[in-house]
């Protein structure tokens, strides 16, 4: 019932009054002190503004770009995403973000070459690093000359950030298919084209870039592949799997290291906002590259759209988000496997030990959807004995999660079967393991039941 | 997977499922052009199909359906009798509407729960602000003005729906919370980065180790198809909006997801099985349950929310407990308050259950 009046007049009442009027204005003051535009760092500068981010108006450039490369440096040492005995390709765009990556990464090469010239002993190599760019023309309805003048910006990028001399892959995305058959350019198309799906079309895109990142990376070498991705894209992306039913395998995809490839992908920029991004580039003067790609009616084209939104509203709302995705539990392949090399610098060690508390709770997952590779939740794991069919694409079909089962792959069954033979090798293969794991292991079990060796359907 | 069904036969549409009627509508959650008694029997067994599912009733419970008058409950109240009566659950059924005060809206929002009670022939409880705490929003809203009013609301109406069960010595509280609500504070949590509320958001039944636990059947029911069904059935329900928060309704997120059903109906489903999904990391910190000092209800700290905030407001402070913990200048709170509104959706924090 109602707190009477004299009741609330005891110890405990009092006591609150007391403690919130005696509590005293400190950012107040703390705000008279400092003249309005000079860099509250270094207290020299005047401070720059115009971006929009959280740090909008606080820093100088120079303190400002020391902040950004900080949060690299940290993310890399931290996630051991870049150690000396590395080979890493950077997949590079043309987009601010991924330029921002390899300038970083330019900027730790050149360092590490510095200190290795200067040491007496010579006992930590320097890492390598390459570049790769890809030409999705064949997808896409970009303009020839248009694509020309960027792989143009691009060569001439790479070449400029010598030495150390790095080098450049221009890979056509239909290149996740065999090199020997000459008709991928032909079979991919199909491929893109029977997806209806605005999103599905978007998705299915995104994997075959990362498979021809894969491919590229296992071809000449690489073991680490690095992506521009910032806070503003992990926002958007934690959104968007949210709304497409990808609950379970979401934290899969936005922590700093994905070792579920082949070759792990790393996030080294996880931590820095598109808007200090685009601030460094235009402080710098960083080359970009703009392809024209209009923006459809997808989901991803949606979310995009809200999440800038809300962050013109609250400059903290990306940077929320992904905080709290990153309070999902991750899986077990969401870290460096363990290091084995013992030129790995202690302090690398010692800090990987320290911000990977989370690695002993990690989820080790068995099964993953071959199109996309998301790790698949139990229920959505088929039932094999329901299945009545044996045909390829049905098992394929059935082996996908629901997500790419409803926005990617076709609803009727003679289209699917086109799919399906249209598909690279790398996407079927993946199928087929996980279908001879869960094949092989019924037939066991039914072993003494079974009259021949045939398995014909009449 | 989804199909847009129909034959087309001289113009005229056939239902996709009986195929003998004409098709009169298309289902929002599906966009299958059906019949108006399909689309009944759809809408009903669906909601059964969840109750049963979900064993959400045992019978000869005494069950409390929160009414308000609106189009959620009304409906909640319409089903969840048919279906008791169809299918036996044994279940009695109550009525418990919470009367806050409000001057022009809820006192007619109240006289249709009042036509409810005939019409369903379902016995009729109100709890008032003005008993349960001394004030009436309108009291309040005098006092602190509009713009943390829902708060207050937000708050008093959750622990009133409590109190009023209580008194009826019901065994389960049943609300009308719909798949766009939840799909909406799934969003909104993941917004506002509030983790504990995110893993236990999407959960049909809440409260389950407290003393009278909530159900909500309507989980995934489409807002557009209890709109539908009311429409159709020319169920008798209230539709204005609360006076003293006229934006509210027009959140970031609610209209959101609205552009998404349009582009995509079933990601409403989706958000939902998202957030199921989410498995939250064990390391992170979450708050305990426990009880309040003054009133004995549930709460996390020492004092339940209604408890700071009555207290606040019976000693001529109503701005404490509003905002941060810790005190911040006026200008960071009016900012927070003002990002907090714009974001919040229907009903302000009638979603945060």
């Amino acid at each position: 019932m109602a707190c009477n009046g004299s009741g609330c007049q005891s110890g405990g009442c009092y006591k609150d009054e007391d403690a919130t009027c005696k509590q005293p204005p400190k950012s107040e003051e703390a705000d008279s002190k400092n003249p309005s535009n000079v860099c509250i760092k270094c207290k020299l500068n005047d401070a720059v503004s115009g971006y929009g981010g959280i740090d909008d108006g606080r820093f100088c450039a120079d303190c400002f770009k020391t902040n950004l490369f900080g949060k690299f440096r940290f993310a890399v040492t931290s996630n051991a995403m870049i150690t000396p005995t590395d080979k890493v390709l950077v997949a590079f765009s043309g987009g601010p973000s991924s330029r921002v990556a390899l300038q970083f990464v330019h900027d730790m090469q050149e360092r590490a070459q510095r200190n290795f010239d200067a040491s007496r002993d010579r006992s930590l190599p320097v890492f390598g690093v390459g570049v790769v760019f890809i030409d999705e023309s064949a997808v896409l309805p970009i303009p020839s000359n248009e694509m020309e003048e960027a792989v143009e910006v691009v060569s001439e990028v790479v070449s400029s950030l010598a030495p150390p001399r790095k080098e450049l892959h221009i890979v056509p995305i239909e290149t996740v298919y065999s090199s020997d058959s000459g008709d991928g350019k032909e079979r991919i198309t199909k491929v893109v084209n029977t997806v209806i799906d605005p999103t599905g079309r978007e998705d299915v895109l995104l994997c075959l870039r990362m498979l021809a990142l894969q491919k590229v990376a296992s071809e000449f070498g690489y073991n680490r592949i690095i992506l521009g991705s910032c806070i503003s894209r992990i926002a958007c992306h934690v959104i968007s799997a949210t709304v497409k039913g990808q609950g379970y395998s979401l934290p899969a995809d936005i922590q700093y290291v994905d070792a579920r490839w082949e070759v792990p992908v790393v996030l080294p920029l996880r931590d820095c906002f598109a808007q200090e991004i685009n601030m460094l580039c235009h402080l710098d003067g960083l080359k970009t590259v703009k392809l024209s790609t209009d923006l459809c009616s997808s989901i991803n084209g949606l979310v995009s759209s809200f999440v800038a939104l809300l962050q013109e509203e609250n400059p903290s709302r990306e940077s929320t988000i992904v905080r709290t995705a990153g309070k999902l539990t991750p899986f077990q392949f969401n870290r460096i496997p363990e290091i084995i090399d013992g030129n790995v610098p202690l302090a690398t060690r010692r800090r990987q030990k320290r911000y990977n508390l989370k690695s002993n709770e990690s989820v080790s997952s068995e099964s993953f959807c071959p199109l996309c590779n998301s790790p698949l939740d139990k229920s959505e794991i088929t039932d094999w004995s329901n299945i009545d069919s044996h045909r390829s694409s049905d098992i394929f079909y059935n082996t996908c999660c629901s997500s790419c089962r409803f926005q990617i792959l076709p609803s009727d069954s003679m289209a699917m079967e086109q799919f399906y033979m249209d598909l690279p090798q790398s996407v079927v293969g993946r199928a087929k393991q996980a279908n001879n794991g869960n094949l092989s292991l019924l037939r066991e079990q039914i072993q003494d039941y079974l009259l021949s060796d045939g398995e014909d359907e009449t | 997977m989804e199909g847009e069904g129909g034959e087309r036969k001289r113009g005229a549409r056939l239902c996709c499922v009986c195929k003998k009627s004409r098709a009169s509508v298309k289902r929002p959650k599906t966009l299958e052009q059906i019949c108006r008694e399909c689309f009944y029997d759809a809408f009903e067994s669906e909601i059964h199909q969840v109750i049963l599912e979900n064993q959400l009733f045992s019978p000869g419970e005494r069950v409390a359906i929160g009414a308000s008058g609106g189009k959620d409950s009304t409906v909640l109240a319409y089903v969840l009798s048919k279906l008791n009566r169809l299918h036996n659950y044994g279940l009695h059924l109550f009525l418990l509407s919470v009367d806050e005060g409000i001057t022009g809206y809820r006192d007619d929002s109240l006289e249709t729960v009042h036509r409810n009670q005939i019409q369903y022939g379902l016995p009729l409880k109100v709890v008032s602000y003005k008993d349960l705490y001394g004030w009436t929003m309108d009291e309040i809203v005098r006092v602190i003005g509009l713009k943390n009013n829902c708060t207050f609301c937000g708050v008093f109406r959750r622990q009133a729906l409590d109190r009023g069960a209580s008194l009826l010595k019901v065994d389960k509280v049943v609300t009308g919370h719909n798949a766009d609500d939840i799909a909406e504070t799934v969003l909104l949590n993941l917004l506002r980065g509030d983790v504990a509320r995110l893993s236990r958001c999407t959960s049909i039944t809440t409260g389950e180790d407290g003393p009278i636990p909530r159900c909500k059947p309507f989980k995934y029911t489409y807002e557009k198809e209890i709109v539908m069904y009311a429409y159709f059935k020319k169920l008798d329900y209230f539709s204005t909006e609360c006076i003293y928060s006229p934006n509210a309704y027009r959140g970031f997120a609610r209209e959101f997801i609205k552009d998404l059903e349009r582009i995509r109906p079933r990601a409403i489903l989706d958000i939902i099985k998202s957030g199921e999904n989410f498995r939250i990391s064990t390391s992170t910190k979450m708050p305990e349950q426990g009880t309040c000092e003054r009133c004995g209800y549930i709460s996390s700290q020492k004092w339940c929310k209604a408890c700071v905030l009555l207290d606040g407001l019976n000693r001529g402070l109503p701005k404490l407990g509003i905002g941060r913990s810790r005190g911040s200048v006026a200008s960071d709170n009016g900012n927070e308050s003002k990002v907090e509104k714009s974001i919040q959706g229907k009903q302000c924090t009638t979603l945060d259950f």
